[in-house]
């Protein structure tokens, strides 16, 4: 070995230098072989197509939609759809995982083993096989439109869907906003104020239920006062199908519940491993401190517990935002299968298109770790 | 002086032990617990019985086609009669042999392995040559072997290959990605976590379309991988992002003494790393390991978008057959029930490692 290799700074400095050209070499030899192989196949190049016309249609589109519509727009309606099949499955698989994992910590043994069986069995089943089996399965297999079932003539499920009532927002409807946006407001200052006071004097005030009061008598309020501007549009049928409301099709509904239940298991493990890393001791000088089990588990267990769960249950919502992906498998239009499946074969430009949508779930991923870092730093222990 | 002979140890109240003290104390403490215990009961009587229905009481077994499936229990018989296709894919069917013998050597080298003491390096020689045996009996094309097609195998099979080719060799690239990412060397580390950061940041899917799509355009024409192949080189980089997470949360249990302490001995980086600090590490993450493994098993169920013939698509396969239209749910809940038991053993044994390494810290 000659002298100077032996000087571990040099030798870091000869290994990058090694790394660079290498790493370099093997991007020209790519480069290369994919120009020329774009060149043979005839493929185009270049981000042009996104303003060319899409010439398909979207079953499904939040947004206007037209097949005289660019692929730039059908990348929009695909995001758009993903953000709102991701938005319910996590409202869907919080509230549900939240029960399971109650369930699993309930002293209750017949409770406590169904919850363990169900986060055992839907776990560990692929959440592919699972959205399959809502979809060509359970869905597949509701009745036909003219034997629906009926929920109280608002709601009817069948085999194109769940039709419910659509909310429509007359003129003034803003007042409602303006009230909730008042009780939030609001509540956030009775909070601080019963705090204080709380601090200084010891007396206690009833906040919860203020709170509640608050949420869902000024909203009521506002509706009463600007003439009930909020009318629901119930579905009706006409031949074979419905109309009027709001439907949701199988296909939807099949990700969505596939993706909840799935999610679901994990964020009900993540409760159930912060609440019981929790120490005893933390119990056991709560309850010397006279405190009641609900005082118990608000001020003392829930603050720790929800520093070890919320990370990984943030991690579990990235997941579900990625396993949306999946969609592609029974057609509900989001990013992957409108833009990442047919744009995708109609343009022929597999590099650019996967290239865009994995930037996009990139970015996605990026602003959910921000988050998280911005909770665990709030969420450190202060010490002193 | 008095004599106090012990006395034995009078038995507890019959309220105290025994199973009516076992339900009373977990199932009827409080009213509240009454209630759960109600709910509970009737979950299970919404579930269970039904199912049991379904899959046994009314379900058919005898038979070889879908006349013999009259009435609303479940036809095994479907399952019966394409188990083949299930386990195999569109293996030749004279051939089925040797996907069997492959099976059956995987049994026998587990058993091996486990139960003869000793023989170290026979078992590893062994262990190092069975892919090349598998792949050798599984593809022909050798030693009078017809050849088959990558594009026959499937159903539990391919699920297989795909799954335990991927859990081997994302291994060592996970490994060689984790120590990038801890170096010292700032290009390197950058590198790595970029890749490491970027792969875990997007859905298997892209990157199975990816490599399925874009992967053939990186290479000279004439270099062409089957569809098979593009599928592993996915999932093989997918996971090994992920695995490479894992290992670098073992190197943080590590303590700091340990790479001084290699250090003052005169070891080498890759002494160092390899002597001291990865043993202890992968050690460390085991468990971790095994969960990153269950979800690349359950992953591999991705690879039927691609256009693959797993486990889960036959499912599609089978069922769409014109002499057993309408068999999708005996399809898929068999199909689940094998990813399970694979997927929930694993778990399990994940958790007894968890319990028999914690011992070693304490």
């Amino acid at each position: 070995m000659p002298a100077f290799l032996r000087n571990e700074k040099v030798r870091g400095i000869l290994y990058q230098i090694i790394t660079i050209v290498l790493f370099v070499a093997f991007l020209f030899y790519i480069a290369q072989n994919t120009a020329h192989n774009i060149e043979q196949r005839g493929i185009k190049t270049g981000f042009a197509f996104l303003h060319a016309t899409a010439g398909f249609d979207i079953t499904e589109a939040p947004i206007p939609f037209s097949p005289m519509d660019t692929h730039l727009k059908v990348f929009e309606v695909g995001l758009l759809n993903t953000l709102i099949v991701s938005f319910w499955g996590i409202v869907l698989s919080s509230l549900l995982g939240l029960l399971i994992g109650v369930w699993r910590l309930s002293p209750n043994w017949l409770i406590n083993r169904i919850a363990a069986a169900y986060i055992e069995t839907f776990r560990n089943i692929p959440v592919l096989l699972q959205i399959l089996f809502w979809y060509n399965v359970v869905l597949a297999t509701l009745p036909a439109a003219r034997h629906s079932l009926n929920f109280f003539d608002t709601i009817f499920i069948n085999n194109r869907g769940f039709f419910m009532p659509e909310l429509v927002f007359g003129p003034g409807s803003w007042m409602i906003g303006a009230a909730l946006f008042l009780a939030v407001v609001a509540i956030y200052f009775t909070h601080r104020w019963a705090k204080k006071r709380q601090e200084e004097t010891g007396e206690q005030f009833p906040v919860f239920l203020t709170a509640f009061i608050l949420l869902i008598g000024l909203p009521l309020l506002a509706y009463l006062v600007a003439g009930r501007p909020v009318t629901a549009v119930l579905p009706e049928l006409h031949g074979f199908n419905f109309r009027g409301g709001k439907t949701y099709t199988p296909e939807f509904l099949a990700l969505l519940f596939a993706l909840s239940i799935y999610t679901a298991t994990f964020i009900a493990e993540a409760i159930r491993s912060g609440i019981e890393a929790v120490p005893k001791g933390q119990k056991e000088a709560a309850t010397s401190l006279g405190l009641s089990p609900m005082q118990q588990l608000r001020l003392v267990i829930l603050p720790q517990a929800v520093r070890i769960a919320i990370p990984s249950i943030i991690n579990q919502y990235l997941n579900l935002i990625k396993n949306s992906s999946l969609a592609a498998a029974i057609g509900y239009p989001e990013l992957v299968t409108i833009f990442a499946g047919t744009s995708l074969n109609q343009t022929g430009q597999a590099l650019e298109i996967l290239l865009i949508t994995m930037l996009t779930y990139l970015l996605i991923s990026l602003i959910v770790s921000l988050i998280l870092n911005w909770f665990n730093a709030k969420m450190k222990i202060k010490e002193r | 002086m008095a004599v106090y002979p012990p006395q034995p140890t009078k038995e507890p109240p019959i309220s105290a032990r025994g199973p009516i003290a076992w339900i009373r104390h977990n199932l009827l403490s409080s009213p509240y617990n009454i209630a759960f215990t109600i709910l509970g009961l009737a979950i299970l009587y919404w579930t269970v019985p039904p199912f049991i229905k379904w899959a046994v009481i009314d379900a058919h077994f005898a038979g070889d086609s879908k006349s013999a499936c009259t009435g609303g229990g479940a036809c095994w018989v479907f399952i019966k009669e394409k188990l083949d296709m299930f386990l195999f894919g569109f293996y030749p069917h004279d051939q089925l042999w040797r996907p069997k013998s492959v099976f059956a050597a995987v049994l026998a080298l587990g058993a091996f392995a486990k139960f003869v003491p000793g023989l170290h390096r026979l078992k590893l020689t062994l262990i190092v040559l069975f892919p090349v045996f598998a792949y050798l009996m599984l593809h022909g094309g050798h030693f009078g072997l017809s050849l088959v097609e990558t594009s026959k195998w499937g159903g539990l099979l391919l699920t297989l290959v795909i799954a335990s080719v991927g859990i081997v060799l994302s291994f060592p690239i996970g490994i060689l990605l984790a120590l990038g990412r801890q170096s010292k060397l700032p290009i390197i580390k950058s590198l790595s976590v970029f890749y490491i950061e970027f792969v875990r940041g997007v859905p298997l899917i892209t990157v199975l379309f990816m490599a399925s799509v874009v992967l053939p355009l990186f290479f000279p024409e004439g270099v062409n991988f089957d569809k098979l192949a593009r599928a592993l080189i996915g999932i093989t980089f997918f996971e090994a992002a992920y695995v490479a997470e894992n290992i670098r949360s073992g190197f943080q249990a590590i303590p700091k003494g340990q790479y001084e302490a290699a250090d003052a001995l005169g070891l080498s980086y890759w002494q160092k790393m390899g002597l001291v600090i990865l043993p202890q590490a992968i050690k460390v993450t085991i468990p971790n390991l095994v969960g990153t493994f269950i979800s690349l098993f359950k992953d591999t169920s991705l690879v039927m978008i691609i256009g693959l013939f797993d486990l889960l698509a036959m499912v599609n396969v089978t069922a769409n057959d014109r002499d057993w239209l309408g068999m999708d749910t005996e399809g898929y809940v068999f199909v689940a029930f094998i990813f399970w038991i694979f997927t929930f053993s694993m778990s399990m044994y994940s958790k007894r490692l968890e319990k028999r390494l914690d011992t070693n810290n304490k």
